[in-house]
């Protein structure tokens, strides 16, 4: 009995350093902006009321904001599965006996190594009207003469290639931390029994990986809908709210309109959608994983 | 381990791919090579035989006093790490080893922190270390980040997936839970750290908005601020400086990388040896 | 528990010896009895803007050595919002600030500044006042008071390659002086190549981030006016303003003399240093930038009128912050005086490029051998007589954004620019209501 206490308290002791900071620096704000949610912003001639519900009734009637809820969701469609599908197998490419395997993981990783500042500029440079390499390349099929960044058509795709960029690199360390962990064992026996290298992808690294992907997998998610820096840079939103994701709008609306409650309130939506969307992946695929 | 030879991918079509879509990766930094040695009219046109110029790393490291810079980025990301690495470890472990009450609920609440973006709390955590009167100091820039919910959940993944028997076995040779953690899990953990530590690292390097925000004097600021200067508004992109100012900032880390590919693999290979 | 305690302390008390070293490396430089004040400013255009800044301001602490300037970089404009008013809230705000002029209103409604007239004690002070430039005046004041002393202040200018002029067959010295003129040359000077592609464009006005000043170049030489003197309504669907947003879609869609699409205003200088488009509509504060790189000789001119000429101003301008302590705002209130007094401003003219914001800066020696040796700095002075304000209301970023996305929609095609500003109008009324009163 004593050592389940003893254990217990040892358990909250180890949590205890972490979650001070964590409550300092994310709980409390957090608390404090949902509380600001339900108040107008403060102004010098007009002090901030309590407004109940209003703020969210403003979010109902405002269409930037279902745009942005919009093109998040296109966005994080485009991301998520393409930048996992590329890191697992980026990961199985370096694991491998490819050639210039050392020079190819550094390749893969280097996005993540690069400021977002410096690298949007770049790319805004790639995909200038005519004299970018995107101009170039696509010339040849015929659409070279599109203003990538400028239209609204094609606008959110670009800025999906950018993010694609930069995340599958960061993903692929840790598909190749667990790749590298797995027991040598697992293969030998697969060997001998005569499998082939798909049925033993997905027999048995595919499943030990489950842990790993669901890390990455709640990662995606979260990161469809934080990564900014790069629209800070490129298109800030436009062309004509093409390119508005919801935590830009937020930080747009709490940095630059300095309506700091309404985008409390904004961010309390954001939060409760990000919690159902990443909670629902942990509790469904925790109970599946393979842990020893 | 690296998979044996029946099953690491060895034909030429998957060599070939995975070379095309490396140079692809690689292009935007090789681009910077290119512009930051060209004037700003050469920078954007590919004409091979226009002159290389050092006039732009030049001029970046007359307008900022970047040895001062370096050394703040070194000890905030520095700091950073090692209160991270510590805090996670101990929660991690907690989270994947010990039963206490309300821990399923706290490990939801970790994972809540990972949604929420630090920028958008800005103001809040201004005001925080406001009061406790550590505005414009290295320290501030990196409290905030001190509690690592991507920290703790990557620490309690790779915990879960170590194999009970070590514990038993440690456990007999009548070690306590803290001496298991220190000897057992934290070495095997090692690939993991590793990665958490470029990743952490490169992030940290890098970040922008808060640093500017919380810091105000040439002896806290890291680099990312020093370098803001060069993104200039009204006179356009001048893309030879911002390459130059980001080749001499993250020189260090791409060079760092490089160095520590081999510890990279040595340590992946020797976690893998049972 | 003993090694990570241990350890962990160790930690602590390594960092807090870094502390307090750097905090003791930053606390030696304010002599004692000295007043201290701080200086957000901004850094907009190329140039080593930091380092004269810093010599400007130890000028200034040798002729006054009661007071201190730090002076702080703090990003791009935006930023230098956000970091001034976080401070602001935080109750630890700078003592002055370089902001976009147009910033006023949101200033004011975050109750961050203080009008100058109420520091204006002295008779020379009062003189001072009076002896800008009234168009950089007028995105200063509100209520008879003003709050924005202009700083770094731009018009916008009409950018023209006379390599490209002499090549289509028009006169290099002559620019367009009217929109017809402008239309007719960029047809002749929009080029395709073989395939058929455009490898030169007429005319190029940006359209991303501040596509509202740019626009603002058609609108007010079309005699629109945009919102009133308080900055509590807008008229943003008048048929002059209408006319002026549909007349920069037809220049893509209709004249073919301008690329489609949001035009991008960090590459456009580029465009035109690089001969992509022969004529550009930008700020003054390029001058420099586009002197050093051009490969060809241009030149600068009025943007071109329609029913008159016109142009927006721009650029920022110094903010005085009210919650600092009586002896901080005396000192503050020397401190802008002396920027922005004649020797200083033409310093800081010479040094950016930007346009200085008094008659008496351009009277001294410094600025006229500067004019002299570089005659197109004059054509920004010129153009003041028909300058107008920066588009500037409460609740300004909003508003500006209605706008914006008018005009987004416009260059791309989506939408015709009254059905566009009907709904920037609608949407800006709807934004600006709690203000009137």
């Amino acid at each position: 009995m004593r050592q389940e206490r003893q254990s217990r308290l040892l358990g909250w002791g180890l949590f205890l350093p972490a979650a001070i900071f964590l409550a300092g620096f994310t709980y409390y704000p957090m608390l404090s902006t949902l509380f600001d949610s339900f108040f107008t912003t403060g102004q010098a001639h007009r002090p901030s009321v309590f407004a109940g519900l209003d703020q969210y009734q403003d979010m109902v009637d405002d269409p930037i904001f279902w745009q942005a809820l919009r093109n998040n969701a296109l966005f994080a469609l485009g991301t998520i599965p393409t930048s996992i599908g590329l890191a697992l197998l980026m990961a199985i490419w370096v694991n491998g006996k490819i050639r210039g395997r050392s020079l190819l993981r550094m390749a893969y990783f280097t996005p993540t190594v690069l400021p977002m500042i410096a690298a949007a500029n770049i790319w805004i440079f790639f995909y200038a009207p005519q004299i970018g390499p995107v101009a170039h390349v696509l010339g040849l099929f015929g659409y070279g003469q599109m203003n990538y960044l400028g239209s609204s058509e094609t606008a959110l795709a670009c800025i999906t290639v950018v993010a694609i960029w930069k995340e599958a690199g960061f993903f692929m360390i840790f598909y190749l931390a667990a790749l590298q962990n797995m027991p040598p064992n697992l293969a030998d026996a697969a060997l001998i029994e005569g499998a082939s290298r798909t049925y033993y992808f997905r027999r048995v690294t595919f499943p030990l990986l489950l842990p790993t992907t669901l890390f990455i997998l709640i990662n995606a998610v979260v990161n469809a809908f934080r990564m900014i820096d790069h629209i800070i840079v490129m298109t800030k939103g436009g062309p004509d709210n093409a390119t508005m994701l919801l935590l830009y709008y937020i930080y747009q609306t709490g940095f630059t309109y300095w309506d700091s409650n309404y985008a409390a309130a904004m961010s309390v939506v954001l939060l409760l959608l990000l919690a159902v969307a990443a909670l629902g992946q942990f509790l469904f695929i925790d109970r599946r994983a393979h842990y020893q | 381990m690296t998979a044996p030879p029946r099953y690491a991918s060895q034909n030429w079509l998957e060599t070939i791919a995975a070379w095309v879509l490396g140079i692809l990766w690689l292009l935007p930094l090789l681009y910077a090579f290119w512009a930051s040695v060209h004037s700003a009219g050469d920078a954007t046109r590919f004409d091979l035989a226009a002159p290389l110029t050092f006039d732009n790393f030049r001029h970046v490291w007359a307008a900022a006093p970047f040895p001062r810079y370096f050394l703040n980025t070194f000890l905030l990301v520095s700091l950073i790490i090692v209160v991270q690495f510590t805090l996670s470890t101990l929660a991690g472990y907690a989270f994947a080893r010990f039963r206490f009450p309300g821990r399923d609920l706290a490990f939801v609440l970790v994972l809540l922190q990972l949604m929420i973006m630090p920028d958008v709390l800005i103001v809040e955590n201004y005001q925080t270390l406001a009061h406790m009167g550590l505005i414009d100091t290295i320290l501030a820039i990196g409290m905030p980040y001190f509690g690592s919910a991507f920290g703790i959940f990557l620490m309690r993944q790779t915990f879960k997936s170590m194999p009970k028997e070590l514990d038993d076995a440690a456990r007999v040779e009548g070690a306590g839970p803290l001496q298991i953690l220190w000897r057992v899990y934290i070495p095997l953990a090692k690939p993991t750290y590793l990665a958490y530590g470029l990743v952490s690292v490169s992030y940290h390097w890098n970040n922008f908005l808060w640093p500017l925000i919380a810091t105000n004097s040439v002896t806290s600021r890291p680099l990312t601020v020093g370098l803001q200067i060069f993104s200039s508004g009204d006179q356009g992109i001048d893309w030879s400086i911002i390459t130059a100012a980001t080749l001499l900032s993250v020189g260090p880390l791409l060079i760092a990388f490089m160095l520590f590919q081999r510890q990279f693999v040595q340590s992946f290979l020797r976690a893998g040896i049972r | 528990m003993r090694f990570t305690e241990a350890k962990a302390a160790m930690r602590w008390r390594g960092a807090a010896a870094a502390i307090g070293l750097i905090m003791g490396a930053a606390g030696l430089a304010t002599p004692a009895g000295a007043v201290e004040i701080s200086f957000y400013y901004p850094v907009a255009v190329n140039g080593p803007l930091t380092q004269l800044i810093e010599s400007m301001t130890a000028d200034f602490e040798k002729a006054n050595p009661d007071i201190t300037v730090k002076p702080v970089y703090a990003g791009n404009y935006g930023e230098t919002l956000t970091k001034s008013l976080t401070a602001n809230r935080s109750g630890q705000p700078p003592q002055v600030a370089v902001l976009v002029a147009s910033d006023m209103y949101t200033l004011l409604d975050e109750d961050a500044i203080i009008a100058v007239d109420d520091l204006a004690k002295t008779p020379e002070q009062k003189t001072w006042l009076g002896g800008f430039f009234p168009a950089f005046m007028q995105n200063g004041k509100d209520g008879g008071k003003t709050y924005g002393i202009p700083f770094q202040r731009s018009t916008q200018l009409l950018y023209w390659n006379k390599d490209a002029f002499k090549k289509a067959g028009l006169d290099p010295e002559k620019p367009p002086a009217n929109w017809d003129e402008l239309v007719a040359d960029g047809k002749k000077l929009t080029q395709k190549d073989a395939a058929g592609n455009v490898s030169q464009w007429g005319l190029i006005i940006p359209s991303g981030v501040t596509s509202h000043w740019l626009y603002q170049g058609l609108a007010t030489p079309n005699g629109a006016k945009l919102m009133n003197d308080q900055g509590t309504e807008t008229y943003l669907a008048t048929p002059e303003a209408i006319e002026a947003l549909q007349f920069e879609g037809d220049l893509s869609h209709k004249y073919g003399i301008m690329p489609s699409g949001v035009l991008d205003t960090g590459t456009t200088p580029n465009d035109f240093i690089s001969g992509r488009a022969a004529m550009l509509y930008h700020s003054t504060g390029n001058l420099t930038n586009i002197r050093t790189n051009a490969k060809f000789d241009f030149g600068v001119a009025l943007l071109p009128a329609k029913k008159h000429r016109g142009s927006p101003t721009g650029g920022g301008s110094l903010y005085i912050f009210k919650h600092s302590s009586p002896e901080q705002l005396a000192a503050t209130m020397k401190f802008v005086v002396w920027m922005t007094s004649a020797e200083q401003a033409a310093r800081w003219s010479i040094g950016t490029g930007y346009v200085a914001p008094r008659p008496d800066a351009w009277e001294t020696q410094a600025m006229k051998d500067y004019a002299k040796s570089f005659p197109p700095a004059l054509v920004a002075k010129d153009q003041l007589q028909y300058s107008v304000a920066e588009f500037s209301t409460h609740n300004g970023s909003r508003t500006t954004k209605a706008l914006e996305d008018a005009i987004e929609s416009v260059v791309t095609g989506n939408s015709t620019a009254e059905v566009a500003l009907k709904k920037a109008q609608t949407e800006a009324t709807r934004l600006l209501r709690p203000y009137q009163h």
